[in-house]
């Protein structure tokens, strides 16, 4: 079963977003530390996009899509904002971030520590972020 | 969502944060560290026991202080957080660079430690 949600480009709707993939991450009886962790991850996906993609415009939205298989948990964060190149990302530099005061860069730091693979990618048009994870045991 | 409370007792400006910290509401944290700051504060303790959830954004704020509290020699201490947020802080090594504690008592013993 593919669970979907369809959001505003409002860094307000995180907070619902953040509530739909641990509802969806309960259900499945995955472990509190690691559910906490994979919605951190995709929160970090989304507030990417709504700010740097879509500049927070309410008019416009995405779609958070959720494949919860055997051995993996696959997210597909689809929209038709600015295309990300992650081939063009590279690491921050931590000591580099506090010496320039820049309060951003963490986030894909961060994701990169806890999904599996990440991959950014166009689909019909739209670009498709996928998040896979797989699970403990599975 | 956050709500943020500032209290200052015996020398030690506690800013007390409870709920979540997300792209949306850092900018509470930050306006709070900004405004402490600005009063000059010397030692700053950040109560976390009440923080559920906190993404890179919240991290970024604490981040982007760092500078500041070396050059003005301000002593700065998180206590209080729980497992789940702690790891977050561990997935990037912060707890290297931010002072960071398990309990308020001993944010207080590290802030009045003229040694520390």
């Amino acid at each position: 079963m593919i669970h979907r949600l369809k959001s505003q480009c409002s860094k307000k709707q995180l907070r619902e977003i953040r509530a739909f993939v641990e509802k969806v991450l309960k259900s499945h009886e995955m472990p509190d530390i690691e559910a906490y962790q994979i919605v951190l991850a995709v929160d970090e996906i989304c507030a990417n996009l709504i700010i740097h993609s879509h500049h927070c415009n309410v008019e416009e939205s995405f779609e958070v899509c959720i494949d919860y298989q055997d051995k993996e948990i696959i997210f597909e964060i689809v929209d038709d904002g600015l295309a990300f190149a992650l081939n063009q990302y590279s690491e921050p530099n931590l000591k580099e971030i506090i010496r320039t005061k820049k309060k951003g860069g963490l986030g894909l730091m961060l994701v990169q520590r806890i999904m599996d693979k990440i991959e950014f990618t166009k689909r019909n048009n739209k670009n498709v972020c996928l998040l896979c994870k797989k699970i403990e045991g599975g | 969502m956050v709500e943020i409370t500032a209290e200052t007792r015996d020398g030690i400006h506690e800013l007390i944060v409870v709920g979540e910290i997300d792209a949306s509401s850092s900018i509470h944290l930050d306006n709070a560290i900004s405004a402490t700051m600005e009063n000059g504060h010397q030692k700053i303790m950040v109560n976390c026991e009440g923080l559920n959830y906190i993404s890179s954004a919240g991290l970024g704020v604490f981040m982007s202080y760092l500078d500041d509290f070396e050059a003005k020699e301000v002593k700065f201490v998180i206590c209080g957080l729980n497992e789940k947020v702690n790891h977050v802080f561990e997935l990037l090594g912060l707890e290297n660079l931010i002072k960071i504690v398990a309990t308020k008592a001993e944010a207080q013993a590290y802030l009045n430690d003229s040694q520390a």
